[in-house]
């Protein structure tokens, strides 16, 4: 019977599976949810969810099927029963809204008491007595514009309304998040190098004492991998004016990369709006104090993972004129989007993640360069399933588009 | 699936233990991972009990606690058994002791001494993220079977009663999938106020009610503080009370003067960031810095 469930989870992006079905099929069995929705609500979320980040997809396809089910406690049982009975739909037309002027609060609790003190039989439909349907102010399914409704939330805090508060929100993995997870995120990053790259150097001990013995004592020599990383990478931060409102999660992602110790190397440099004749040593972009991009190009080595981090909205002659760049006191020979090419070719691996969120991309004052840049670059936006993403970029080389 | 779902009882599940506050959420989490016998898997924020939980459990069923702390090197073999492969080559280079019994260059590990238990254990694997990657998929069989296979002296080592496995984890790495699927899952939410303070009662039973409404608020305060990077915790907020009482400090002093700060704050980015919001110097630049996209160039 809870197999809907099972596929609602599916479709709000729960990933189940048959065996943790499985599981959960048991432990109900065994009387674990104490036929109870709340019990229920948490015994499910034990056994299926398996991370925080899936608690608020849970909650809302919890929410979403079993929205419906309200889990009243408080009231005589007399009248659960009453209120449990399945009823047609009720038809509201304007006459019966006039006819229902608002009544108070307190009124409506002296005359909730008297019916109570009074009833003694059930009542659906009608307009009087306490029961399902009709245009009673007390009761459910009803319809009464200021009745109260009984057979809605209780006192207790039922699952539906857990479920639908939606604490753990903030665990979302396609939201931003801070900068543990992205640190996390990056520890992907050397996952990769520490196992595939990199020559057989160091001398693994235990398999040599094993194998050595295996040789009854004739020395067997067993080399391995470093553990150490190999990656290198190169940060390129956008430090322009519109870059300001997302200077949180770019401090967050900063942060993040600075503080992952696993890079064999990493440099940072920044720029403003978009990348021409020089890179910036740090955020102010001061016009002394800069390295000259032809000079990256030149000394860095083409296995640097390049990460930009940039809005890459401008406006358009920025990206594609000689003479573009913001800086009015400054003059590029070569338009924007031509030293961006460069830095994609030169450099086999790079991604670019933009604070923006994907849904804004497509119409944003900024979007035709967003398209123009996202042509050229694997671009992401900077959450920690972006970011993710983008490292599988940063792990594969991709064809570079042409011209 | 052949394992036999023990019938649960509300009456004999773990309910939590005089030194330890656990939320319901918790404690269900922790009686259906014993009833379905599957390992829970805990994560949370460092600093809110994850550790202490399996000590709990322990007490409060009255068994004993095998703990494995995880380092970056640990390997699952560790856990199981080390054949002390060197020792044996000495003992044959110098004559000693029985060599041809390799059943005496066998160690258990952790995870073999839970299963030679003769009574039912509580094995903590503690912050398993610290390992390598690939080092829960080295004991889904192991935890799954509770048995496991040792070829030198070909013997099989069999769980005798199955131990009550908690596996804490500081969300460094990500669990693979294939792991997380046999566990069950609980995240410990932080405490709120409330909770917190019940959670203080416990350690501190004897607290000045005006000391300890000063300092929840500073702490709560702190934690809000945006940009902090290693927020103070649970236990952060244990060992600062317990300074503020032995330091004899005013209550009225505390929100000011911010004793002993360094209990509560680790990092020195995050005093200099606290710093820097209370004397008022916010380093980000004036405002109308960004305000027009033609004017978006350094000041």
């Amino acid at each position: 019977m809870f197999t809907k469930f099972f596929y609602t989870l599916k479709n709000f992006g729960v990933p189940v599976s048959m065996n943790e079905w499985q599981a959960l099929l048991e432990a109900l069995e065994a009387g674990m949810a104490g036929s109870s929705l709340t019990g229920f609500y948490y015994l499910s979320r034990a056994v299926l969810i398996k991370t925080e980040a899936h608690y608020d997809r849970f909650d809302m396809a919890f929410a979403a099927f079993f929205g419906d089910i309200q889990t009243p406690e408080g009231l005589p049982d007399k009248i659960w029963d009453w209120l449990n009975k399945e009823l047609p739909e009720l038809e509201i037309t304007d006459e019966m809204r006039r006819n229902h002027q608002q009544l108070d609060l307190d009124e409506l609790k002296r005359m909730l008491e008297e019916r109570l003190a009074e009833q003694d039989e059930e009542h659906h439909g009608g307009n009087r007595w306490i029961g399902t349907g009709g245009t009673s102010p007390f009761g459910h399914s009803g319809y009464h514009p200021g009745g109260i409704r009984i057979g809605g939330d209780s006192r207790n805090l039922s699952a539906v309304k857990v479920a639908g508060m939606r604490r753990f929100q903030e665990f979302r993995t396609d939201e931003t998040l801070g900068v543990r997870q992205f640190q996390v995120a990056l520890r992907k990053l050397r996952q990769f190098t520490s196992r595939l790259e990199g020559p057989e150097t160091e001398l693994d001990l235990d398999a040599t004492v094993n194998k050595t013995c295996d040789n009854a004592g004739r020395l067997e020599l067993v080399w391995e991998r470093p553990r150490d990383n190999a990656i290198k990478v190169l940060l390129l931060m956008d430090a322009g004016g519109s870059m300001l409102t997302y200077s949180r999660l770019c401090n967050q992602l900063f942060t993040a990369v600075n503080r992952s110790n696993h890079f064999k190397d990493m440099q940072t440099f920044y720029f403003h709006n978009c990348i021409y004749d020089w890179l910036y040593h740090d955020s102010t972009c001061r016009q002394n104090d800069y390295t000259d991009t032809e000079y990256i190009l030149r000394t860095y080595s083409p296995d640097y993972r390049v990460i930009i981090v940039g809005d890459a909205s401008m406006a358009p002659y920025e990206l594609m004129r000689v003479g573009g760049i913001i800086d009015w006191d400054l003059h590029n020979d070569k338009p924007g989007i031509e030293w961006l090419r460069r830095i994609r070719q030169h450099f086999e691996y790079s991604a670019w993640l933009n604070p923006i969120p994907r849904n804004y991309w497509d119409w944003m004052d900024g979007a035709f360069t967003i398209r123009k840049i996202s042509e050229i670059f694997p671009m992401e936006s900077l959450t920690v399933d972006g970011l993710e993403r983008a490292i599988i970029a940063l792990r594969s080389k991709q064809a570079v588009a042409a011209n | 699936m052949s394992k036999k779902v023990r019938r649960y009882e509300t009456s004999t599940g773990y309910r939590g233990s005089e030194d330890y506050i656990v939320s319901d959420d918790l404690r269900n989490a922790v009686n259906i991972a014993i009833a379905l016998q599957k390992p829970l898997l805990i994560k949370g924020e460092p600093g809110t009990g994850k550790t202490m939980l399996a000590q709990s459990i322990a007490d409060s069923l009255d068994k004993e606690l095998i703990i494995w702390n995880i380092k970056s090197t640990t390997k699952a073999q560790e856990g199981l058994y080390v054949y002390d492969t060197v020792q044996r080559l000495y003992d044959s280079q110098f004559g000693e002791g029985d060599v041809a019994n390799i059943k005496k260059y066998i160690k258990l590990g952790k995870l073999g001494e839970a299963f030679i238990a003769s009574e039912p254990v509580v094995l903590l694997i503690d912050e398993i993220d610290k390992a390598d990657l690939e080092f829960p998929n080295d004991l889904l069989w192991e935890l799954d079977q509770m048995s496991f296979y040792i070829p030198e002296t070909k013997e099989t080592i069999q769980a005798v009663q199955r131990p009550i496995v908690v596996i804490t984890s500081n969300a460094e790495k990500e669990l693979p999938d294939a792991f997380l699927r046999r566990c069950i899952f609980h995240y410990i939410e932080f405490p709120d106020p409330e909770g917190m303070e019940t959670i203080i009662k416990v350690h501190h039973p004897n607290l000045e009610k005006r000391l300890l409404e000063q300092a929840m608020e500073t702490f709560y305060m702190l934690r809000n503080v945006p940009n902090i990077q290693k927020k103070p915790s649970t236990s952060e907020l244990i060992d600062w009370l317990q300074a503020l009482v032995v330091g004899g400090i005013n209550p009225n002093r505390i929100k000011q003067d911010l004793p002993f700060l360094g209990v509560l704050l680790k990092k020195n980015e995050d005093l200099d960031t606290l710093l820097n919001q209370l004397h008022g110097k916010t380093q980000t630049r004036s405002p109308n810095y960004a305000s027009s996209s033609l004017n978006r160039y350094r000041y």
